[in-house]
């Protein structure tokens, strides 16, 4: 961006759903550069020459926190000689800071697989926390850029009762899933499945982070001939061969839901995002 | 009894209450249990711990058809680096000890402590590093990796094969930490734009640690970057590093060697990586020295000439390396790399002058020859944390042989989550 447009508030997102709830809340008055994709691990990412460019003239570093950014996000903040974006400063928010996290481990030990000590950082697929994120957001860009305060908080307040009537709307829709057992290739679908009352019947990676084994799916298949489940849900992001190797013999769908925002046609935004990834769930579940 | 008693309790009672009861009940234990999930919410932290502490724990099985004791790199100066191939038969790698954290608003810290194999302790990295001076600009100071070229700056756990191309064996003894202070630039662009000097004592190849008032060497250099695409990022660098060797030695048929003049070095280097799958990369290095050359077997149990000479050296030499890693299935990688110097030209004033010694009394220096090495790799990571990787060389550093090597590597690293440099 040429430096004649410093006006708007430049915000560097980590993630893409944050990049499109950034969007919803500073309208015109920011311009928003994503980190990544809907179809780049979360947890794999570099801090790649780009983003130290863009992190270098960023007015807000928006991560999720709660260490899902940790391989990538400080290298932004140490390499790109911004003090604005500095954890601490103003100009750096966590999401996980203002939502509530679920799965804190009882125990810090990787044998466990890779492990969060603040809880599960997948935090945005519940659409309470996203809320409260939303709030908390507004107030940051309030303070970062005063004279647009107002304009601020009114993008907000018009977010926060469009959100709530499309949470009623999609709790409603999703009902018939409540109960249903689900395998999750990994921990990033744990918020869905708590928030519509799903069951998870296990998942392809034997541990977070582990990439799913022949052995491990093995003895999920036999665990599902037991107790048969609905369906396999993976993420866009996802290797889809184990969950279609487990689909096939299993002879249960398997679903790919967007995860964030882009991780589908369907998901163009954080709305998009919330009803692709239900009218996936449902067309599997009946 | 109490039980039963008070199931029954719970029987009937649920059996009286109406639902209408019953759903503000739970309305109200929603509730209750939502201000739990509140009070319970904990803020992040910036770490898991403060400072954040990590431990690298490395090893090797090697296997060789030269003794890697005998190991030159025959047409260049010894770098005093430990660049030779690993020891034959299992040994210890180093173990790194990394301790970092933010210090203050301002400052950020970072040590890195290598424990050899021989019991020995070396710091690798111990520096301060600016947070809060803004527009771009980030100024350390200590003992860190300098910031030329690509490979230099990146931790020895984390490259792609288990030593260092040939030019860094050659040029930099491995890599160059040196002590001093670094100014780094970031501008203002979309395009990565990065310019750094550096100003250091020159304590290490190709300096030689001059007990001067004044610095022994100085750098620039200066990366651009950018994506193309979402999935391919690339980077390209060019830095110059200038060093004033005094003394700088080396024992060669009995008799001590020694250079004292300039010592300036170009490197090009690039990156280009495709969705993380796929990584090319490749450095280019030019060294040209020019000064006094001494030679002097007077040391020596039977010295052929039994005197000290010492007349004007000059020499431009270069080599340069690429390769390429492809992850071909989650957690597997194969890479191949191909590293090669080239000898270059080179005068030397004491075999002109014919006053003595001829080109036969340099062999290390004088052999026209150009080292290269074939090298390929696969290594499989169970985690994110682990790395087991066999490695083959056939390396021809040495003029007229050709070292077979083989070897297998393990690298473990424990603690904190680290995050590596692009």
């Amino acid at each position: 961006m040429p430096l004649s447009v410093q006006a708007a508030l430049n915000v560097l997102a980590c993630t893409p759903e944050w990049g499109a709830l950034a969007k919803e809340i500073g309208g015109d008055k920011v311009n928003v550069y994503t980190a990544t994709t809907a179809l780049q691990d979360p947890h794999r990412v570099e801090a790649r020459p780009s983003l130290i460019a863009r992190a270098r003239n960023a007015d807000l570093l928006f991560c999720t926190g709660a260490q899902l950014e940790a391989g990538w996000a400080p290298l932004l903040q140490t390499q790109s000689g911004n003090a604005r974006i500095q954890a601490g400063q103003r100009g750096y928010f966590e999401a996980a800071s203002v939502a509530t996290l679920i799965e804190k481990p009882q125990s810090l030990d990787r044998a466990q697989g890779d492990v969060h000590p603040d809880g599960n950082p997948h935090l945005h697929l519940d659409p309470r926390n996203v809320a409260k994120v939303a709030s908390a957001l507004a107030e940051r860009m309030a303070a970062l850029d005063p004279p647009q305060a107002g304009y601020y908080q009114g993008k907000d307040k018009d977010f926060q009762q469009r959100w709530s009537a499309a949470v009623s709307r999609w709790e409603q829709q999703a009902a018939p899933l409540k109960g249903a057992r689900v395998v999750l290739y990994h921990k990033d679908l744990s918020y869905l499945v708590q928030w519509l009352g799903m069951r998870e019947a296990g998942s392809l990676e034997p541990k977070p982070g582990i990439p799913p084994s022949t052995a491990h799916l093995a003895g999920l298949l036999e665990r599902l001939k037991r107790e048969p489940a609905k369906a396999i849900v993976r993420s866009a992001y996802n290797d889809p061969r184990p969950a279609e190797w487990l689909a096939e013999r299993a002879n249960i769908p398997a679903v790919v839901v967007p995860y964030t925002v882009g991780g589908t046609e369907g998901a163009k935004d954080i709305f998009g995002l919330y009803e692709d990834t239900i009218a996936r769930l449902l067309a599997v579940a009946r | 009894m109490y039980r039963t008693l008070l199931c029954a309790m719970a029987v009937a009672f649920t059996g009286t209450v109406q639902a209408q009861d019953t759903r503000g009940e739970i309305e109200s234990l929603k509730r209750r249990v939502e201000e739990l999930e509140k009070k319970s919410a904990v803020g992040p932290r910036s770490g898991t711990m403060n400072p954040d502490i990590s431990l690298i724990l490395q090893g090797t099985a090697a296997r060789s058809s030269q003794n890697p004791d005998d190991y030159q790199i025959t047409g260049f100066a010894p770098s005093g680096g430990e660049v030779g191939p690993p020891r034959r038969g299992f040994s210890l790698g180093e173990s790194e000890l990394v301790i970092s954290s933010n210090i203050d608003p301002y400052f950020r810290g970072q040590l890195i402590v290598a424990l050899t194999p021989e019991d020995e302790v070396e710091v690798e990295e111990a520096f301060v590093q600016t947070l809060a001076l803004g527009r771009g600009f980030t100024l350390k100071g200590g003992r860190f990796l300098s910031g030329i070229g690509y490979q230099n700056s990146i931790h020895q756990h984390a490259w792609d094969f288990q030593d260092a191309p040939l030019p860094y064996k050659a040029f930099l003894g491995g890599r160059l930490n040196d002590d001093g202070v670094q100014v780094k630039w970031v501008a203002p662009t979309d395009l990565l734009v990065e310019l750094g000097a550096e100003l250091g004592r020159g304590r290490s190849f190709p300096g030689t640690d001059p007990n001067r008032n004044r610095s022994g060497m100085w750098s620039l250099f200066g990366h651009v970057g950018g994506d193309v695409g979402a999935n391919t990022a690339w980077r390209a660098g060019l830095s110059y590093l200038k060093t004033s060797p005094e003394e700088r030695a080396f024992t060669d048929l009995d008799a001590l060697k020694s250079f004292s003049g300039d010592s300036k070095m170009w490197i090009a280097d690039f990156v280009v990586k495709y969705a993380r799958t796929f990584k090319v990369q490749g450095e280019y290095f030019r060294r040209t020295e020019s000064g006094q050359l001494t030679y002097d077997d007077t040391a020596a149990a039977a010295p052929l000439f039994g005197a000290a000479f010492t007349d004007g050296y000059s020499s431009r030499q270069s080599g340069w390396y690429l390769h390429g890693v492809y992850e071909f299935m989650p957690r597997w990688r194969a890479g191949y790399r191909y590293d090669r110097l080239s000898h270059g030209s080179m005068s030397n004033g004491i075999v002109a002058s014919g006053a003595g010694p001829t080109a036969a009394d340099f062999p290390l220096l004088m052999t026209d020859h150009n080292p290269s090495r074939n090298t390929v790799m696969v290594d499989w990571s169970p985690s994110e944390f682990s790395r087991i990787r066999l490695q083959l060389a056939s390396d021809k550093s040495r003029a007229g042989v050709t070292d077979n090597q083989a070897l297998l590597q393990f690298i473990f690293s424990l603690g904190a989550h680290g995050a590596h440099t692009f």
